[in-house]
């Protein structure tokens, strides 16, 4: 037998990413770079006032303008044959998922509410047009302040219909026990709102192929959800909808849902009868495309004099439309992180004449984690025991809240690998101990969760002539660099060459799978690809068994790929060349779904971070800089460790911008965003960033899935705000409980 | 692309643009000798055709070694010339306001914000884009480098942060990290790369090669 050298392992090597090539040199394609005939461009007209309604709206001289096709608003919009967004009673608030139906009547609901759109034959002339649409407007009085209005918060209304929802309040034990509890601390906490902001403006490309076909160039985590909400809407069959995404620049959760410049640009290409281009302007990405809602926080927690924690309570009020009710577990890591005997949680909703929020990295779990963190720190502080220490005395086994074991954890460890690479021995209680010159020096940690979801995925797979196998799957890729891990997974699985695997994503045609966000990606889809390569090794191996009786009784996990031919176990005597296989009929391609089994039910899954910073704040001008990060994380199996690693950088710079400089701010006199670019709202560039430094457990977890994996995009920024809140008191002594932590603050 | 083609863009040719402003001038001349009602109705189809004759002036260029006699509005910008006209579109859209660095692009070797530039003041400028930064199918180090070390992840500032990678290394300020980071800060990357895009950075620096 002529044994064949065993192919390297690629689960696991920081493997370059398959679309590197394409990404540095200009080629990938983005949704507004799709090159179609008659391609025309289109621009938003936006409401300058912040609730009422359209009284006049002047077109005329719009629509005189050089090059302007149409100009659509509520006055002459054909109305989409799907369901209306009010629902059939319009006492209820609807939940989340539809899009807006833009131009449907002339109710004003936030400021910058798309009222009309302008298509032309180029950009400049669009936005010409675009100004000199005139609205008259009746104003009503508006609500844009969320502290003024905590008064109305409400329990939010799937809670009240399911008893089981779990933004329904929770106890375990006494109700706020830390009132009566030895050692108390209380405290508020306030996140503003902060604006994904991905690189790439939201756009879009709609063209409609036939009067009842629709294909979409389109920035969405979901081309399946896409599909579905805009087939809705026009009343069409899912498969007349073709959603694609093959880059998506960035997103953080932006497009994970359906927004209203989606709809207004494919009205707008089905009244000009043409493809039409939208793309939104660095303004309109506060409106239109939702945001971490403003949220205000509570937190009281007691221990024992030696450290035990002996109650907590978390509430929160978070910010939403009028129109949509926006949730997220901003109370979830409080449930289940430290072993406390009593726990209450009261989660509210405020709903404001603004737009609708939505998801962004580490949804909730990141606001509620700066206000827990934060509090662990100032009760260790009371208390006079290390943070970290206090952390360890209130570790926890299993999972409090679900009475579960965890499926695994690995916080301990991470602990340990973080504390070693910050040098938190360094760390002094008393703060203000450590100065270099003019700068105050201190360290922190914060702590992150989040479950480790997994959903049904299908992928495809079949072998080409070239010798290639091709494996789809309608995923996307915000930037993590799943095409890069699927390949990786399907190179172990196949025993081939990376090179000789294409793994296509991107597109509502293919295999389906749910959206990229809640870091499940890699769980989801992951299997699916090993799923489905097993299953075509097999196919394989039937097709050569026709032939070749060596096959017929050979196990599929024996059958070898390479050089262009099929043996078993490499033995030279039984090869069967991949030609002679496509020869065959039926061809060789498989679909196989993989679906989470009942592994949930036993075992609470969940991934975990912990993240070290070291600032230095200057004791006169109160600037804050993180001189070092250290983010460590138990996310399972670890595919790919340089694209994980720069996942997990990317969430630590994140966090630095959450920490320090992240604001969107309303003038709550007129309604109306006056951060509307990046000069007044501040994101980190290379100047605000240390080098981070990255550890990995790298244990699998065996029951999340076959392959050990648990996620990591969202515990990358989850916590990390609060390990720079935590420092920043460990430099100065001043405690800033809202965010962000700009110098003012601190002088 | 081939070097130092001439290169008249289909459609916007300088040549065509004059020959079709010819027509319509001797048009406007007749319409000025025939009765109102007539000139009104004509106007209306002529209106946008007319002003687009008037908007549009003629620009000569050099874009990735290819030459290129144009006409375009004074209002366009050196992007959206490149992204619409040129379908060049690796320069990248970010923000139109000069914030984001996503648009960087060289113009006689020097870094520029293409949205911050109209394409108008290029005449005779000799432009570079991330398109024609590569040496035909041999990347250029820079994006070598960034391909090593992962300098991105969605890859939407990819182009503009390697066009400044490299102008940063040519004006002479990458010595050492702190001063990458200070340079290379007029390039937003969301995702948040940079620990791996000054890696980059400092290995082409390092490695000594003409940039």
């Amino acid at each position: 037998m002529n044994e064949q050298p065993k192919p390297k392992k690629q689960i696991g090597a920081p493997m370059n990413r398959v679309d590197g090539h394409q990404k540095v040199t200009g080629a990938a394609t983005y949704s507004a770079e799709y090159q179609l005939p008659n391609i025309t461009y289109a621009v938003l007209v936006g409401s300058t006032v912040t609730k009422g309604r359209l009284t006049g709206l002047d077109t005329k001289a719009a629509e005189r303008a050089p090059g302007v096709l149409a100009v659509i608003s509520h006055l002459n919009a054909p109305k989409p044959p799907g369901p209306k967004p009010e629902g059939k009673d319009p006492s209820q608030p609807q939940t989340q998922g539809n899009p807006l139906q833009v131009f449907n009547d002339d109710k004003i609901r936030f400021n910058d509410q798309p009222i009309a759109i302008v298509v032309a034959d180029s950009w400049e002339r669009a936005r010409y047009a675009a100004g000199l649409v005139k609205a008259q407007y009746a104003k009503e009085a508006h609500q844009t302040n969320l502290e003024e209005n905590k008064s109305n918060a409400f329990l939010p209304t799937a809670a009240k219909k399911n008893p089981k929802n779990p933004m329904n309040d929770y106890q375990r034990g006494q109700v706020d026990a830390y009132k009566t509890g030895a050692v108390k601390l209380e405290a508020e906490y306030v996140i503003p709102t902060e604006v994904h902001h991905p690189m790439e403006l939201q756009a879009i490309t709609a063209h409609w192929e036939a009067p009842d076909r629709l294909t979409l160039y389109d920035k969405t985590q979901g081309t399946m959800a896409t599909r579905r909400d805009f087939a809705k809407q026009w009343g069409l069959p899912e498969e007349n909808v073709k959603v694609i995404a093959t880059y998506v620049g960035g997103a953080f959760g932006n497009a994970l849902h359906s927004w209203p410049h989606e709809s207004a640009a494919i009205l707008a290409a089905k009244v000009v009868n043409r493809p039409v281009k939208l793309m939104l302007t660095r303004e309109q990405m506060f409106t239109m495309v939702g945001y971490r809602p403003y949220t205000w926080q509570k937190l009281g927690m007691s221990a024992t004099p030696d450290g035990k924690i002996t109650a907590i309570t978390h509430e929160s009020v978070g910010q939403t439309s009028t129109y949509e009710e926006f949730t997220e577990s901003t109370l979830a890591q409080t449930r289940m992180m430290y072993q406390s005997p009593n726990v209450t949680t009261r989660y509210r909703l405020a709903a404001l004449d603004i737009s609708s929020p939505i998801w962004m990295r580490g949804p909730g779990e990141a606001t509620g984690a700066f206000a827990l963190e934060s509090a662990m720190d100032e009760m260790a502080y009371l208390l006079n025991i290390d943070p970290l220490e206090f952390r360890l005395r209130n570790y926890t086994e299993q999972d409090p809240e679900k009475n579960k074991p965890w499926s695994t954890k690995f916080l301990k460890e991470c602990y340990q690998l973080g504390a070693d690479r910050i040098g938190w021995s360094k760390r002094q209680l008393k703060p203000g101990s450590l100065r270099d010159g003019d700068w105050l020096i201190g360290y922190g940690m914060g702590v992150g969760t989040f479950g480790a979801h997994r959903g049904a995925a299908t992928v495809g797979a079949q072998l080409l002539a070239n010798g290639t196998v091709l494996l789809q799957c309608a995923t996307t890729d915000i930037g993590p660099g799943t095409g890069t891990a699927m390949t990786q997974i399907a190179a172990d699985t196949l025993g081939i060459s990376p090179d000789k695997i294409r793994f296509e994503l991107g597109n509502s045609s293919f295999p389906k799978a749910g959206t990229q966000g809640g870091s499940s990606t890699v769980n989801s889809v992951g299997p699916a690809t090993q799923e489905a390569c097993l299953a075509l090794k097999d196919k394989l191996r039937t097709l050569a068994g026709a032939n070749n009786p060596a096959f017929a009784s050979a196990r599929k996990e024996d059958v070898t790929m390479q050089d262009g031919y099929l043996t078993v176990g490499g033995n030279k005597d039984t090869r069967v060349s991949y030609a002679d296989l496509l020869k065959q009929a039926g061809g060789t391609a498989v679909m196989v779904e993989a679906k989470p089994g009942g592994e949930g039910q036993k075992y609470s899954m969940y991934s975990f971070s912990v993240h070290f910073a070291e600032v230095r704040v200057h004791q006169l001008t109160g600037e804050v800089r993180v001189s070092k990060l250290v983010s460590c994380a138990d996310a399972g199996t670890i595919v790919n460790e340089k694209t994980a690693g720069n996942q997990m950088k990317g969430g630590a710079v994140g966090g630095i911008g959450m920490a320090l400089m992240e604001h969107a701010r309303i003038d709550d006199r007129f309604g109306r965003y006056v951060t509307k670019d990046f000069a007044d709202y501040h994101v980190p560039v290379h100047a605000d960033s240390p080098a981070v430094e990255v550890a990995f457990v790298n244990q699998p977890d065996p029951y999340v899935n076959a392959l050990g994996t648990k996620g990591i995009g969202e515990i990358a920024i989850i916590g990390v705000a609060p390990a720079i809140a935590n420092a920043v008191f460990n430099a100065t002594g001043k405690r800033i409980r809202e965010l962000p932590i700009t110098p003012d603050k601190l002088i | 692309m081939a070097m130092n083609s001439e290169h008249d863009t289909p459609g916007n040719s300088h040549d065509e643009a004059r020959r079709s402003f010819l027509k319509q001038s001797s048009l406007l001349t007749a319409m000025a000798l025939v009765p109102g009602p007539l000139v009104q109705a004509a106007a209306a189809e002529l209106d946008e055709k007319v002003a687009a004759v008037f908007e549009k002036i003629p620009l000569k260029l050099e874009v990735n070694g290819v030459k290129h006699k144009v006409s375009v509005e004074p209002r366009t910008t050196l992007l959206d010339f490149l992204r619409e006209n040129l379908h060049l579109t690796g320069t990248k859209k970010g923000c139109d306001y000069g914030q984001c660095g996503a648009c960087t692009v060289h113009v006689d070797g020097q870094r520029v914000n293409s949205c911050l530039s109209f394409a108008v003041m290029h005449e005779g400028k000799k432009i570079t884009t991330i398109e024609g930064l590569a040496n035909g199918d041999k990347l250029h180090p820079m994006q070598e480098a960034f391909v090593k070390h992962d300098g991105f992840q969605c890859g939407y500032c990819t182009p503009g942060q390697i066009m400044s990678a490299v102008a940063c290394i040519r004006e002479g300020k990458a010595d050492s990290e702190g001063e990458i980071r200070e340079y290379m800060s007029g390039n937003i990357c969301r995702c948040g790369a940079y620990s791996n895009i000054v890696a980059a950075i400092q290995e082409v620096k390092g490695g000594g090669q003409k940039v």
